[in-house]
């Protein structure tokens, strides 16, 4: 039952990233043919609130609601950022979405984005199989 | 009645990025859980599909809130794509809807255009290239960086991580060669 707050949390960014139309395949299209602000902005200021509240955080060593410490993992770096990178890059100019939005997409009645969800998942597998071949 | 009004109408970029960005502290401080949605996919092919392949040999069921978490945008998304929306079109940049007209993209009414985004397309190879292979660049790319627009963008950025900016420039560029170069070929080749 602990996970149930994971999934209001999810309802409500879900609402947030219909509201914010980043779910839409046009403004995916504006932003990388450089027509509008649009997703540039929201981008940057949810770059800006994060890194602003992860200081707070970390300066008033803030836990969590239950009182446990809070820490988050760095990330490493390896060469699948570049490569991965590039790829996941090309889909989402196609799908118009990145997963957080593949989701929402189906959410709002585009049921046939759930073919684009399974194509996701199969290429996650893909990787898991291919990973100890693959470039790191 | 006001505040229904207000709420259908588009939310601006601020608004919008202030409430995403404010996801990262929620999720800290609800069970300190890190903002990343590609790892779902991941999950579920550990939960459905691990075919005894070591990287799906763990326990997903301790990263069971990350699935609650995108059955959450699921219902976020019915709940403001049935009842929050005001039916106006959207508003697209007149260059980028020039370009799209030639494309064969006309339809404004929804968040995405019925020309692509429909069942009738499932089976051709419009659906092949839009729904399979657009699906299969966003998984396998996303794992392959390790995290996605949520996971590096968002909360690495965030967490003032460079790899996370190496991913985010190379999500960014990728994205640029696929709508400037690869995405007008395609409907050349595909209309």
């Amino acid at each position: 039952m602990k996970n149930i707050r994971y999934l209001v949390a999810g309802t409500f960014f879900g609402i947030v990233l219909v509201k914010a139309q980043v779910i839409s395949w046009f403004r995916i299209q504006e932003m990388f043919q450089l027509t509008s602000f649009h997703m540039y902005g929201v981008i940057g200021t949810a770059v800006i609130t994060g890194i602003i509240s992860l200081q707070l955080i970390k300066r008033f060593n803030i836990k969590t609601i239950q009182g446990e410490p809070i820490s988050v993992a760095p990330k490493t770096f390896n060469k699948g950022q570049i490569f991965g990178g590039l790829l996941f890059g090309l889909g989402w100019a196609i799908t118009g979405a990145c997963p957080g939005p593949l989701f929402a997409q189906i959410g709002t009645g585009f049921t046939v984005v759930g073919i684009t969800l399974l194509s996701a998942i199969a290429g996650t597998w893909i990787y898991g199989a291919l990973k100890p071949k693959l470039p790191h | 009645m006001q505040l229904m009004k207000f709420i259908q109408q588009p939310w601006h970029w601020s608004v919008s990025g202030l409430l995403i960005g404010l996801t990262v502290p929620v999720l800290l401080l609800l069970g300190n859980k890190a903002f990343g949605i590609s790892s779902s996919l991941r999950h579920i092919c550990a939960a459905c599909f691990p075919a005894n392949i070591s990287f799906f040999k763990y326990d997903w069921k301790k990263e069971a809130w990350n699935l609650f978490f995108v059955a959450g945008i699921v219902l976020g998304g019915f709940i403001a794509g049935h009842y929050l929306q005001d039916g106006n079109d959207i508003q697209v940049a007149a260059a980028t809807q020039a370009r799209l007209a030639t494309y064969g993209v006309h339809d404004y009414s929804a968040l995405l255009p019925p020309e692509i985004f429909s069942w009738s397309n499932v089976f051709t190879w419009k659906g092949l290239v839009f729904f399979v292979l657009g699906g299969l660049l966003v998984g396998f790319g996303t794992r392959y960086a390790g995290g996605c627009t949520s996971g590096h963008s968002i909360m690495g950025l965030s967490n003032l991580q460079w790899p996370s900016l190496v991913a985010t420039c190379c999500f960014m560029a990728g994205g640029f060669i696929s709508a400037n170069l690869l995405i007008p070929y395609l409907f050349k080749w595909l209309n």
